[in-house]
């Protein structure tokens, strides 16, 4: 139960940093990522802010023995850049380009209908595919 | 606000909740494979991540009411190009363990070679993308 709670105010957390930081605006994002046209950096600036955030906290964090609601902690171990990182991480980014959605802020806008429902419907029908595809 | 110090406060934002997602489950604050995990849904692994969406879902409609200008008025795409690039995200978010959130933020956070090679991948990808649809195609709008 408290794990469901603290999830959900996380959750709320996040999308208001994506609403606040443009993430939502999918014409910030084409901007973001039309280098060769009217370029708008603004979006570097929540990755990094993001990142600065993240990686003050990060090592005080993992100095404890453990999280407060779970065993252990949970981190990706894996080094190696194999072909399926690559292509996927292609595929991404030619949808995330086509549409002005990433995962985030496509899941925030969902409740505006239009486009964003459009994009997380089929978003979770590609992610079932590939879970289908793996199994 | 100025846009930059809007982007660098939401970004903020985002860089607290993962490092609260950390501290508090041990988890990687990975919107890709949070929503993933539910597709299919394991037992036992299901409560936290229906409510960390509810949670992004809910920021959303609070926006929605009050400060609607937090979306875009006109669509960036037609619909039918939209869905396309959902299934695309979708797909290769799950092919490639990550998005924006997990490889972008908490794997470069971590100096993660892969999460690096992954952002520089899709970064690419995305502005060869935009250059396409908007100097080539006309913006499919």
């Amino acid at each position: 139960m408290r794990r469901a709670v603290t999830a959900y105010l996380t959750g709320l957390l996040f999308g208001v940093g994506l609403l606040l930081g443009g993430m939502t605006q999918p014409s910030k994002v084409n901007g973001f990522l039309n280098i060769m046209g009217d370029w708008d950096p603004s979006l570097m600036f929540v990755m990094g802010g993001g990142i600065v955030t993240h990686l003050a906290l990060y090592r005080w964090i993992t100095r404890r023995p453990a999280p407060l609601l779970e065993a252990r902690f949970m981190i990706p171990t894996r080094k190696d850049i194999d072909a399926r990182l690559i292509i996927g991480a292609v595929i991404f980014g030619v949808g995330w380009g086509l549409g002005g959605f990433c995962p985030g802020p496509g899941l925030v806008s969902v409740t505006q209908g239009g486009n964003a429902l459009a994009f997380v419907g089929a978003m979770m029908l590609g992610m079932r595919l590939h879970s289908l595809q793996a199994s | 606000m100025h846009p930059f110090v809007a982007a660098l406060l939401g970004g903020a934002l985002v860089g607290l909740s993962a490092s609260l997602l950390l501290l508090l489950q041990g988890r990687i604050a990975g919107i890709s494979g949070i929503l993933g995990g539910l597709l299919p849904p394991t037992p036992g692994d299901i409560d936290w991540r229906v409510t960390f969406v509810a949670g992004l879902v809910t920021a959303g409609a609070i926006a929605g009411a009050l400060t609607p200008d937090a979306f875009d008025a006109a669509p960036l795409r037609t619909g039918g190009v939209t869905a396309a690039a959902g299934l695309l995200v979708g797909y290769g978010t799950r092919l490639g363990n990550g998005c924006t959130s997990g490889h972008g933020i908490c794997g470069l956070t971590r100096f993660s070679g892969r999460s690096l090679a992954s952002v520089l991948t899709f970064m690419a990808a995305g502005g060869l993308t935009v250059f396409i649809v908007e100097h080539i195609l006309g913006g499919l709008r």
